[in-house]
């Protein structure tokens, strides 16, 4: 075992005519968490499908322990990779307990009983999710971050040493999105789980992630600590936003204050005193 | 670990009520056969009954039973299992409990080809239902390369479906305007659904296909449900997914176009059973089974009740489309909270 | 949004466009209608129009004529009523799939029509033109509110579901309704199918009304199906009260679906092929689609009557076979150019 979870190698990948990753080169180490920021449609997502195998690549190679994954059994390879798409559909009418229990469709046979250790993985993804309460109310009844909680469940079953998430916080309030975040952490830590997933906010991706990759147009443009990444020049380059970089005053991570056209504009704050404005 | 056993104990209640549930529908079929056997223009006793099925020479209650009621019987059951489990697998698969066969047009094919054949090249017989099977698979083909476009949207799906079989439909109806009245009572028949004139013949093409593409689906059954989640999770949970949902839709095609050339569209057989499983079953485990025998007894009861409890002597696929219509509007008219949907 | 935005044409040219495609769709009109008294099964020739037209009837080409011109101007109003109606339709429930056919309306108002023909004893169609109107109002709303049902409100897919299972369970009680009448099976069969080939004054009187009121009900509706189209709450919110357009437009439609299925029968994806030409050519102001859509439907409809008449020599094909087989294309040509989102 190398300490790198996931290579990629020259990868490729288009929809039609049209090349959306161009020639990626990308090393994820194991047993860490990264996370990939980038504008929209520079490819995010598109990595991500491709690393699990939703997409063929034009060229080159997504390598899993040295194996390239499009030569993999299909359910092997679900025994390693898990994946959470951005916004998976519940049927309608199945339980949080019914849909935990999809998890563990790789580890079954064709008419394969239901085994002791299959209900053991439920249960302990439930534990870990804190959602063994909800384990027999409806998914459609549940809250936004009670029902990402369900579907991360869902992929613990699976039990993976691998997880990824396609920005697994769209559409949660603040709290359930920390919420989230800080459970994806305790499975990095306690359990060792290889984390990649990719995120909107690129405060909150440099506070939880060990590696930060920033991609744009088809390419990576920065891979390495969130320090070296979350830089200014790469806002601009990147995102087209002029931004200031300050410490994060809870963990000492960077953190990026955009500067916008209004930044400090010295007549409103005379008119309205931060003290009133509070 | 009290969690785990918490999660063993609720999976066995689960089985258990699974297995009352198949019990109990599996009964009310036998009950269903067994009235169509002792019931028809006369009542038989039910010892002449069992007499005459284990070969004892009852005179003319033997003619009754063994050539009228039992093939209507059988060719009941076998077609209705069809369309049960047909239509569940579209429901299923295509996330949607009004996108099955019958609805988005699987069957129009079969059942345009049928009376083409009959009232143009004046065919009958064997010959007739091939063609329909053919058609069938070969509509059902059509709707599928139409729809794809980079992938087959469930959508698309439905909706070249639903285009197919208005133009399908328009030809039948014309097709039936040209029949000879001779013939017109036969078209009707592919037109409407119905088991009059049932041989034993019919029931080995039905049980060798409900016996291949059945047990495809229930080999496919977990990856039928994976896929019922969207594509990328189906994906990322290790289920091949063009493979599976090529072969579950082979498989339903064909049960359904089998049950058509035996029985002709009975309607709404295939989008009722599936939800009425569901509420029987309140969704422990896979609807597949299920479905096929509420589909068995619904066509078996439905028959019964055209042939004998109605004024008129009516097709099956007319009691069935009766009835159809007051639980579509309910089902879609159901409040979305109340579960046990498909 | 539903329909696309026109690329943006200067107010002017868009005009001139306007007018020109207008003189063209009734120069058309008279052409196909032309078409539609001299061509048929049985061959005429220009003086046996002449004469027809000048009301002499004496040999067979003349009579036969004759006999082409109510057939001709049926096709031309019911052309015009479905065309008219689908694009209200359309309008109404912002939806590219609506059609009469489609939606259920015409099933409808025939398992109303053929209640009456076994019930009420009388054996032809015309007579039931309120029947037919309350059998398309019926399946109308019954559609709307089926697809209404559930979230996200009365999509494309769902609308176009909820009236492929309607029509289904319709079609299944017209059928347990004619079954055990041998009596009247072979016209109801007929009738079914969608014709305007035993077309005659007497039968298209009694809908002139119905049309006529259905049509400016309809046409009245124009200005406000343009606020529609921006969405409920952008209409409301420019002063469009929502339910008396919708109730408006909704009975206009109805009532020209209901008279024009009494008269020929159900005829199928003429409401949904017209609009989407108009709306191709002339952009998206419903003031101009509206009209458009009835001149072409009336166009569409004499077209394929006269296909097929033509077609199908010595016999004739039913137009509402042949307008099947030209707008399912059409329909699944529509489906194939959204994106699945927009369904």
């Amino acid at each position: 075992m190398t300490d790198i979870a996931l290579k990629l190698d020259r990868l490729s990948v288009g929809y039609g005519d049209f090349p959306v990753l161009d020639g990626l080169d990308l090393s994820l180490p194991r047993g860490r968490i990264t996370a990939i920021v980038g504008a929209n449609a520079c490819g995010k997502s598109t990595l991500l499908r491709a690393m699990s195998r939703l997409l063929k690549p034009r060229s080159g190679r997504v390598l899993l322990d040295g194996v390239e994954i499009h030569a993999m059994a299909p359910r092997k390879l679900a025994r390693r990779i898990g994946l959470l798409p951005q916004s998976p559909v519940a049927p309608e009418g199945i339980t949080v307990f019914d849909l935990v229990s999809r998890g563990r469709h790789p580890h079954q046979g064709m008419f394969g009983r239901w085994r002791r250790e299959d209900d053991a993985a439920v249960a302990e993804a439930l534990r870990l999710t804190g959602t063994g309460p909800l384990a027999e109310r409806l998914v459609e009844d549940l809250s936004g971050g009670q029902r990402q909680r369900v579907w991360i469940a869902m992929a613990l079953a699976q039990q993976t040493d691998i997880l990824l998430l396609d920005e697994p916080t769209t559409f949660l309030d603040i709290n359930h999105q920390i919420e989230v975040l800080d459970l994806l952490t305790d499975l990095n830590r306690e359990r060792g789980t290889t984390i990649v997933m990719v995120l909107h906010d690129l405060n909150l991706a440099a506070r939880y992630a060990d590696l930060l990759v920033a991609m744009a147009h088809g390419r990576i443009h920065a891979a390495g600590l969130p320090r070296t990444v979350l830089v200014e020049r790469m806002l601009v380059e990147v995102f087209g936003l002029d931004a200031r970089i300050v410490a994060d005053p809870v963990t000492a991570k960077p953190m990026m204050v955009p500067v916008g056209r209004h930044g400090a504009d010295p007549a409103r704050a005379a008119i309205h005193p931060m003290e009133n404005a509070s | 670990m009290s969690l785990v056993a918490d999660i063993a104990s609720l999976r066995q209640g689960r089985r258990r009520k699974r297995r009352m549930g198949l019990a109990a529908l599996a009964a009310a079929l036998m009950a269903g056969i067994a009235l169509t056997l002792a019931v028809g223009q006369s009542v038989t006793p039910p010892l002449t009954v069992m007499a005459t099925l284990l070969g004892v020479d009852t005179g003319g209650d033997a003619f009754t039973i063994r050539v009228l009621r039992l093939p209507r019987a059988v060719i009941s059951a076998l077609a209705g299992a069809c369309f049960g489990m047909g239509g569940v697998t579209f429901q299923t698969l295509l996330r949607n409990p009004l996108a099955s066969p019958d609805i988005i047009g699987i069957s129009s094919g079969a059942s345009a080809a049928a009376v083409f054949c009959i009232v143009m090249l004046h065919l009958s017989g064997t010959i007739v239902s091939v063609v329909a099977v053919a058609a069938g698979l070969g509509v059902a083909l059509l709707i599928y390369l139409l729809a794809w476009k980079g992938g087959a949207a469930g959508a698309r799906l439905i909706l070249v479906g639903i285009g197919i079989s208005a133009m399908l439909q328009s030809f039948t109806a014309y097709l039936l305007t040209q029949a000879p009245s001779w013939s017109l009572q036969q078209a009707l028949r592919w037109m409407t659904g119905s088991v009059n004139g049932a041989e034993l013949g019919q029931a080995l093409p039905l049980l060798l296909a409900l016996g291949i593409f059945g047990s495809v689906l229930l080999a496919l059954r977990r990856d039928l449900e994976t896929l019922a989640m969207g594509d990328d999770m189906a994906a990322g949970l290790g289920v091949p997914i063009g493979l599976v949902r090529i072969g579950v839709v082979v498989a339903a095609v064909g049960l359904v176009a089998f049950a058509t050339a035996a029985a002709g569209p009975v309607a709404f057989v295939a989008f009722l059973s599936g939800p009425v499983a569901a509420r029987l079953l309140r969704r422990n485990g896979s609807l597949l089974m299920p479905a096929a025998l509420t589909g068995a007894v619904l066509v078996v009861t439905a028959d019964f009740a055209g042939q004998v409890l109605l004024p008129a002597r009516y097709p099956v696929g007319i009691v069935t489309g009766v009835l159809g219509a007051p639980f579509l509007v309910l089902l879609i008219a159901r409040d979305n909270r109340s579960g046990g949907s498909l | 949004m539903v329909h696309a935005p026109a690329p943006l044409m200067p107010r002017r040219v868009l005009g001139a466009r306007r007018l020109a495609f207008a003189a063209i769709l009734l120069g058309l009109l008279g052409i196909a209608m032309l078409l539609s008294l001299g061509l048929g099964s049985r061959v005429t020739g220009w003086a046996d129009l002449g004469a027809a037209l000048s009301g002499e009837v004496e040999t067979m080409g003349e009579a036969t004529v004759a006999s082409r011109v109510p057939r001709t101007a049926l096709a031309a109003l019911a052309g015009a009523a479905l065309g008219l109606a689908g694009a209200v339709m359309q309008g109404v429930t912002r939806n590219p799939l609506a059609d009469p056919g489609i939606l259920g309306v015409n099933a409808g108002a025939a398992l109303a029509v053929v209640t009456g023909l076994a019930t009420l004893g009388l054996a032809s169609a015309q007579a039931y033109i309120w029947l037919a109107i309350l059998g398309a109002t019926g399946a109308a709303i019954a559609v709307y509110a089926i697809a209404s049902v559930g979230g996200g409100g009365a999509t494309p897919l769902k609308l176009a579901l909820a009236g492929a299972a309607l029509t289904a369970a319709l079609a299944s009680l017209t059928t347990a309704i004619v079954l055990p009448r041998g009596d009247i099976a072979g016209l109801v069969q007929s009738w079914l199918v969608g014709g305007v080939g035993g077309a005659t004054w007497d039968r298209i009187v009694p809908v002139l009304p119905f049309l006529g009121t259905g049509a400016l009900l309809s046409l009245a509706t124009a200005r406000k199906l343009n606020m529609l189209a921006l969405g409920d709450e952008t209409a409301s919110a420019l002063g469009e009260s929502l339910w008396r357009v919708r109730i408006l437009a909704a009975a206009g439609a109805v009532t020209l679906c209901g008279a024009a299925t009494a008269a020929c029968g159900p005829i199928a994806f003429v409401g949904l092929v017209v609009p989407h030409l108009c709306r191709l050519l002339l952009g998206v102001d419903y003031r101009w689609i509206l009209p458009a859509s009835a001149v072409s439907g009336a166009v569409l409809l004499v077209l394929a009557d006269v296909a097929g008449r033509l077609l199908a020599r010595p016999a004739e094909l039913d137009v509402g076979i042949v307008t099947a087989f030209l707008g399912a294309p059409v329909f699944i040509w529509i489906v194939r150019a959204r994106r699945v989102s927009a369904l």
